[in-house]
């Protein structure tokens, strides 16, 4: 028994309201409007008056559009056969494809006891010496990409992707760029990845709602691939523009801001998507590498300080470069005490005396003479940024450690690098 | 007792709206009934003749009229052996149990019994005929390393004559030892060894407070030389993103020297929680050669968790501890992060269309913070000894600015303050404690007057480097840039402390008072040099000798060794 109801009260923004009985919050609802059906669904319940937020946005909807409620949230259909496909943000077919309907799942599922979580360990391989060496990717792991615009972070997410050994990809769209899309079909077509992949685009032109609904709905799927044993690796990019739209709708309904127009719960938005990513104990694993780009290069902007606050870390893409400040992998220490011994202790002295060359950078370009020891940090500093900062730099760990000893040994004295003697003693070239 | 019921009506997010028919108490516990399930929340508005429920789980699938139960019981902990070593939600639900229970997620709507229904060796301490009151001894059993003492609950108003107690035996938790009469009313009370108590409202049975005086030494020689906490006292640690407030905590967590550790992970990672849960049974506490887990309880209301049950997180994990050390113990209590449960607070505080403060937390939010950091406090209990609750609350402040309210509210109540920053965190110096800008009003394990004569060198140095960019290190005198060279070599080699390595990682009193007076010989003695390329030689070699000796064990004979180069090296060059 659906009933159907022809009397909306109120349009705005994009929440309608109208009176109905026996609706649940969270259920999701079809709209016949002047365009053709859509979906909504329950924000909110008061008494009988029932509130929506229309995914399509309210445009076409009149007040005698007929709504029908369908008596479940918002669901995903999840099979093998999504594999290879491409969907928006309402989770209908963007390629032409035929629409699934079967096997649904809900979105936004609840959340993993942590004792059924194992601790992140095993190391994703990137063949970039700033993610391999000094921040390591470890699966499981959440981490943003922190970059201006303009700056080719999708090529990054893209390779990485498909230099990653994982089983099933998920690409969460937001507000992309034709063109970027265009870009990721392309680059994971001719890297043959796409047959692993399911695509979830929602692109800068379709309705803001759409945008809100991609992380959860591949998050979802993802986290269903993972439970079936899969590695999947998810990419959202950007999430900057799941947040901004997140703000647009808390706007429009008047809710009280926080910080810059954010509202309040943005940490705990943003949170329950990132916090999908998982290594269960009996199955699978979820890694997520979202991209964020921030707004003036404001680090602490309202979307990449609460981001940073979640992630295990963060990539800062700046000048075409991974930059070692700011950048930060949490999880590398689970990793990197098994990859070599002079891994970690290598890693700090390079990056030590890179900080100490930016200071030395720092004074010669206001004119100050230079002393020996900035002579030495100004030669360490040049190699470093070339052999091993470059992003077309693409080798091995073991091999960008070695080139880090080569490095230090050409620039310092033994005991200039802080080093422990030991491993002076075993590496120094 | 009579049944209290409602019904929904209405929805928003998770705030649900009720209407009642006999009275309903403010933050009393109701249920609402949806799919077959029971979802917990607490009445935290009442107007005009409906209220308002926060709802501790998600609200999906909740429609007007579904049925609400009210239960005139406020959110309340159970409190009893077996808490620790355990894993608990915000809400005091075990997470393991919940595991074999609901497979891999937290199925909303379970709640089930904290503590497990096993048997424990119970020692009586009271007889037949005493008469005794909330918080007096009953018996004893031995949770672990630890004497855990039955008491009478916390809410037995008035004076109580035992009428009949259990002898020395094995009985279960749920077992009624001891059976008691009010001396006034001649109400009768059958008592087990566990009773609740809401988490809200302090323990108060003791005799008195103390001033918190004893050094609690963390092993962390920044912090137990020149930032220390006292046996007692409250501190915070706030800092941007990834300047490793968390890494600091776990090491605090490993390494202090207390009894019980709770650890209260409020609004933040899991991966952080499964760090503690792999890691901890494994290690051993080296004070009492048992696993460290045995020492410690685990509160954790992860981001991904429901929001409102964060807020509750900290008061179920300081209510813990307030009943450990109602037993002598002293306790610690890390609350990582406290910002996210303010943010919890605002998030209600918006729904509930209060008029914001300021960056829209609620007007309120400074009395709580600092009624929470109050329930810290030594206390001497009745029967002379002594117990105490340390708090250490990390802050997360937006944009690691600590203009924030949550951090300035915070420094207002607290007695120390441990400022992480970005520049030494990006530049690898940990813990990133900063030097200079922090501060503790309690006593350290070294001398006082060194100690400050340390600082000032820090200070100095600060100044000669500010001066250095500008007027270039040709610019400054070589005793300038001497003191300069000083100042880094305390940074580098005391302050800055490698949490990974086994030897630094952890660093005792005793070796804290051992190392810091070969080092303040070495910052206090007057060198010559000719040029600034032998002062930076000399103390690169200097600092290289003492990083060595930092991976050396104790007095060990390498140890000694490295110590006698340093003595020879700095005779050398001496004035």
């Amino acid at each position: 028994m659906q009933k159907v109801y022809s009397k909306i009260d109120s349009i705005v923004g994009n929440v309608i309201t109208l009176k109905a009985s026996g609706v649940k919050s969270g259920e999701l609802a079809v709209i016949e409007g002047k365009f053709g059906k859509g979906y909504a669904s329950v924000i909110k319940l008061d008494g009988e008056n029932v509130s929506l937020q229309v995914f399509q946005g309210t445009q076409g909807v009149s007040t005698d559009s007929q709504v029908r409620f369908t008596g479940f949230p918002m669901r995903v259909s999840y099979s093998s056969s999504l594999l290879g496909r491409v969907f928006n943000g309402s989770g209908e077919p963007r390629d032409n494809g035929p629409a699934l309907a079967d096997n649904l799942i809900e979105l936004q599922g609840p959340a993993v006891n942590p004792v059924k979580r194992v601790l992140a360990n095993k190391m994703i391989r990137t063949g970039i010496p700033m993610i391999d060496v000094f921040n390591t990717l470890v699966e499981s792991q959440k981490i943003p990409i922190f970059s201006i615009s303009g700056e080719p972070y999708n090529d990054l997410l893209a390779r990485i992707a498909m230099q990653a050994e994982v089983d099933v990809i998920v690409l969460g769209g937001m507000g992309l760029k034709y063109d970027d899309y265009l870009f990721f079909r392309d680059a994971l077509e001719k890297s043959g990845a796409i047959s692993r992949t399911v695509m979830f685009v929602h692109t800068a032109a379709d309705p803001t709602v759409e945008c809100t609904m991609i992380p959860d709905l591949s998050l979802a799927v993802a986290e269903n691939f993972a439970l079936e044993g899969k590695r999947v690796l998810v990419l959202l990019t950007d999430m900057t523009n799941f947040a901004d739209s997140l703000k647009e709708i808390a706007i429009t309904m008047e809710q009280v801001p926080s910080n810059r127009g954010y509202p309040g719960d943005l940490y705990s938005s943003l949170a329950s998507r990132y916090e999908k990513a998982v290594d269960f104990a009996e199955a699978g694993s979820v890694t997520i590498l979202a991209v964020t780009t921030m707004p003036g290069d404001d680090v602490t902007h309202p979307i990449p300080d609460n981001t940073g606050y979640i992630t295990e870390g963060q990539f800062y893409l700046k000048n075409g470069r991974i930059e070692p400040f700011g950048s930060l992998s949490r999880l590398k220490q689970n990793v990197n005490k098994d990859t070599r011994n002079d891994h970690r202790a290598l890693m700090d002295c390079l990056i030590k005396l890179y900080s100490q060359y930016k200071d030395s950078l720092e004074k010669k370009s206001m004119g100050f003479s230079m002393s020996d020891w900035d002579q030495k940090l100004l030669k360490y500093g040049a190699l470093f940024e070339k052999e091993l900062m470059d992003l077309s730099v693409n080798i091995p760990l073991e091999a960008a450690l070695d080139k880090g000893w080569r490095i230090l040994s050409d620039c310092f004295e033994k005991n200039e690098t802080g080093l422990k003697t030991d491993l002076i003693n075993e590496y120094w070239r | 007792m009579e049944e209290k019921r409602g019904k929904v009506i209405g929805v928003n997010a998770n705030l649900v709206k009720a209407s009642f028919e006999s009275a309903v108490e403010k933050n009393e516990i109701a249920y609402i009934a949806v799919d077959g399930g029971k979802l917990k929340g607490e009445v935290i508005r009442i107007n005009n003749g409906t209220c308002d429920i926060q709802v501790y789980e998600m609200t999906v699938g909740i429609k007007v009229g579904d049925d609400v139960e009210f239960s005139s019981q406020l959110l309340s902990v159970d409190l009893g052996p077996g808490l620790l070593g355990q894993i608990f939600d915000g809400l005091q639900n075990p997470l393991p149990s919940l595991a074999k229970e609901c497979g891999n997620f937290l199925k909303r709507g379970v709640y089930l019994n904290a503590l497990p229904d096993s048997m424990w060796e119970f020692k009586r301490i009271a007889a037949v005929g005493d008469v005794l009151e909330a918080g007096d001894r009953l018996g004893s059993v031995k949770e672990g390393i630890f004497t855990h003492y039955i008491m009478v609950p916390f809410d037995l108003m008035g004076k109580w004559k035992v009428s009949s107690i259990r002898d020395d035996g094995e009985y279960r938790l749920s077992d009624a030892i001891c059976s008691v009469e009010n001396a006034v009313t001649g109400e009768k009370r059958n008592l087990t060894m566990v009773f609740s108590w809401p988490v809200k409202r302090a323990i108060t049975n003791y005799e008195r407070r103390l001033a918190p005086k004893d050094t609690l030494v963390t092993q962390i020689r920044i912090i137990d030389t020149f930032l220390p906490v006292a046996k007692g006292g409250t501190y915070c640690t706030p800092g941007p993103f990834g300047a490793g407030k968390t890494v600091l905590q776990h090491m605090t967590s490993k390494n202090a020297d207390v009894d019980i550790v709770i650890i209260a992970a409020c609004g933040e990672r899991a991966g952080e929680v499964v760090e503690i849960l792999k890691e901890f049974p494994e290690l051993i506490d080296p004070r009492t050669g048992k696993s460290l887990m045995e020492r410690t309880i685990i509160v954790c209301n992860t981001s991904s968790m429901p929001v409102a049950a964060r807020e509750a997180s900290v008061y179920t994990a300081v209510t813990m501890a307030e009943y450990y050390r109602q037993m002598g113990l002293h306790v610690l209590l890390l609350a990582d992060s406290t910002s996210r449960w303010a943010q919890a607070m605002r998030e209600m505080s918006g729904r509930l269309e209060e008029i914001p403060g300021d960056e829209a937390f609620p007007a309120y939010l400074e009395s709580l913070i600092a009624s929470f950091y109050e329930r810290a406090g030594i206390v001497r209990l009745k029967d002379g000894s002594v117990g105490s609750v340390t708090i250490g609350g990390t802050v997360s402040p937006a944009g690691g600015n600590f203009d924030e309210p949550v951090t300035q509210a915070t420094l207002k109540v607290v007695g120390a303050f441990h400022g992480l920053s970005r520049e030494r965190s990006d530049a690898r110096k940990y813990p990133a404690i900063h030097p200079l800008d922090s501060w503790s009003k309690y006593k350290g394990v070294i001398d006082e007057l060194k100690v400050s004569e340390a600082r000032r060198l820090l200070f100095q140095g600060n100044d000669v480097n500010q001066m250095m960019k500008v007027v270039g290190e040709e610019g400054v005198s070589i005793e300038d840039y001497c003191i300069y060279q000083k100042s880094e070599l305390l940074d580098s080699v005391y302050l800055q402390q490698n949490s990974f390595d086994p030897m630094d990682g952890a660093v005792s009193a005793e070796r804290q008072n051992h190392v810091f007076d070969i080092l303040f010989s070495c910052l206090t003695a007057d060198f010559s040099f000719a040029d600034k390329k032998e002062v930076r030689s000399f103390f690169n070699e200097l600092r290289q000798l003492f990083l060595d000796q930092n991976n050396r064990e104790f007095k060990s004979e390498e140890f000694m060794r490295l110590e006698e180069e340093i003595r020879q090296l700095v005779k050398a060059r001496l004035a």
